[in-house]
């Protein structure tokens, strides 16, 4: 067991040390899209007048977008970290074979994969919060505050959890030759229906689309991050993207590390 | 250095061991018993034609491929029921380069002890002096990605031994590299055997196995043909003297003598050529050429070869043409 653990923390540390080199990268990749995002909408919509009008009340768009767009660093950041060098491995680089020599169950070479990309993830997130918080015209300041730490910490752990170890079962499945559809067929659909940009309760004019989502899991990220960060913009009952979110990551996480086990051990 | 208990067992047992894969309409047996058992400190050859079952038998024995039945033991470990003791016994060297893109040289030797619970201070040494001793230290600092393929797969022999395995496995190493880099490389692998490092290795060159190897197996479609070493395998297995005449002349006269010879076996002429299969050579040509000179031909070029891993392995496994 101790040498067990003793692999899990060198194969961590073989990636945070693949993250130091690569850091660049990642920053650009994870700031970019929440950093255009919050410039369009949070600062250039005010100035030239424009904005959103909607059910969300009297509070700015800008507070609804805070805890969207950290779901979508999240979720994204999760997907990408895990299931792009795996759909490498797996193919030309073959770097995988190797990987699961490594002197413990096949199963945990890919748990280290979901931790490696759970802790990316949270990077993430602390990564794009000041961004997402800071940028914004004057007067179209965010009211975002920790409301609740003991919801906020766990439902970020567990979007962390969920959306890397959905990297994990994707970057297992998908053929090599059709990686250039992640983006177009999960992530950016995912992004785009997971009430980033509206809460959830808003939807309820168009009923079949507010009951279709809720098998998107960034539905259950933006939501728990709105009640925890900002509980005065409706959202669901703490129970249900709990729920969502814990049974979620958890099934995921056995899903996946089977269909990787299939998939390396014939 | 990671001083690991040297058991009794036998570095690599197989008991009838078997692998079915599902297929349609009938399933595909790629192994169907396999018994073997290697000694400690032995530099062990699978050979065999495409598809005769030796990638799936390393795959059983280094636990990524699940037996259908049977029994395979690392040093007394089941890679069944044991895998992960099984897999920290053993060093693999792949036939695809899978060394770490993302890492330098130096850190692909480091990272792998650290998998292994080697602890740092000793995974650097290791790292170190591994380089050294594969002329390596020069690109240390290299990312691995810029290697030529010799130096990737010099590297990839490094990594294997970085946790010092009870077995070392080498799949199909020299498919495909130059001939430098395969002298090179046998040389390393000389000096390993030397130093007592037990090795399976598969190929499909015969003159590699007859030049590496104490023992060899040779399979065909799952099933063990032949066991010995080199030098047994070709006294046992009908390997014959190849005796080739050319004749200036009609060759037909020699051909019909040869026949009749003792100690032939079989007879091919075509054109000006007379190829001879003679398990028993002595005196043969001797008498050839003075018979060929009564019928009066004229023997231009006679050739005598002799018994090779080549022919064992073609009289065992027959001609025909596999994919």
């Amino acid at each position: 067991m101790r040498a067990q653990v003793e692999t899990f923390l060198a194969l961590l540390a073989r990636d945070a040390r693949v993250l130091r080199r690569q850091l660049g990268q990642f920053l650009i990749r994870t700031i970019m899209q929440p950093l255009l995002f919050v410039f369009v909408f949070a600062y250039v919509f005010p100035k030239i007048g424009q904005g959103f009008h909607g059910a969300s009340g009297g509070v700015s768009f800008t507070t609804v977008l805070v805890p969207g767009l950290i779901a979508v660093a999240i979720n994204f950041q999760g997907i990408q970290a895990v299931a792009l060098p795996l759909v490498q491995e797996f193919s030309f680089s073959k770097e995988i074979e190797d990987r699961v020599l490594s002197p413990v169950p096949v199963w945990v070479v890919g748990l280290e994969k979901i931790a490696a990309g759970a802790l990316q993830s949270l990077l993430a997130a602390g990564v794009v919060f000041p961004i997402v918080y800071l940028v914004h015209a004057h007067g179209a300041a965010p009211s975002v505050h920790i409301h609740d730490v003991a919801l906020f910490v766990p439902t970020l752990v567990f979007a962390c959890i969920l959306s890397a170890a959905l990297g994990l079962l994707i970057g297992t499945v998908i053929e090599p030759r059709k990686v250039t559809l992640l983006f177009a067929v999960v992530v950016i659909p995912i992004t785009f229906l997971g009430c980033v940009y509206y809460p959830w309760a808003t939807l309820t004019p168009i009923l079949w689309l507010k009951i279709a989502v809720l098998v998107n899991p960034l539905v259950y990220m933006t939501e728990g991050l709105r009640a925890s960060l900002t509980p005065e913009l409706p959202h669901m009952p703490v129970w249900a993207f709990s729920l969502a979110l814990v049974g979620g990551s958890t099934g995921l996480t056995v899903v996946s590390l089977r269909t990787f086990t299939r998939r390396v051990v014939t | 250095m990671v001083a690991q208990a040297r058991t009794a067992e036998s570095p690599i047992r197989t008991e009838q061991l078997r692998k079915v894969y599902p297929g349609k309409p009938d399933p595909i047996v790629a192994v169907e018993s396999l018994d073997l058992e290697l000694r400690r400190g032995e530099f062990f050859g699978l050979l065999g034609p495409n598809g005769a079952g030796k990638s799936t038998t390393i795959g059983m024995l280094t636990t990524t491929v699940r037996p259908s039945g049977g029994r395979a033991l690392i040093a007394g470990m089941d890679v069944r029921t044991n895998a992960a003791a099984a897999k920290r016994r053993i060093g693999v060297v792949s036939q695809a380069n899978t060394l770490d893109r993302s890492l330098t040289v130096w850190e692909n030797l480091y990272y792998h002890g650290r998998f292994f619970g080697v602890p740092r201070r000793q995974a650097r040494e290791r790292a170190d002096e591994l380089l050294e001793q594969f002329a390596l230290s020069e690109r240390a600092q290299a990312m691995v990605y810029h290697l030529s393929g010799g130096l990737a797969q010099r590297l990839m022999i490094a990594r294997a031994l970085v946790h010092e395995p009870e077995v070392l496995f080498l799949d199909e190493p020299t498919s495909g590299i130059d001939p430098q880099t395969r002298i090179n490389l046998w040389s390393i692998l000389r000096d390993l055997h030397r130093r007592g490092q037990t090795t399976l290795l598969t190929t499909h060159y015969m003159e590699e196995a007859d030049a590496l190897c104490e023992r060899i197996a040779i399979l065909d479609h799952g099933r063990m043909l032949a066991l010995g070493s080199p030098a047994e395998l070709k006294r046992t297995h009908g390997a014959d003297t190849l005796i080739v005449l050319t004749i200036d002349g009609d060759p037909g006269p020699v051909a019909e003598l040869a026949e009749r010879l003792d100690g032939v076996r079989a007879v091919e002429s075509d054109g000006e050529h007379v190829r001879i299969f003679a398990p028993r050579p002595e005196g043969v040509l001797a008498k050839l050429v003075t018979a060929a000179a009564e019928h009066g031909a004229q023997v231009r070029d006679a050739a005598s070869q002799q018994p090779s891993l080549e022919t064992v392995f073609l009289a065992l496994t027959g001609r025909e043409y596999r994919e």
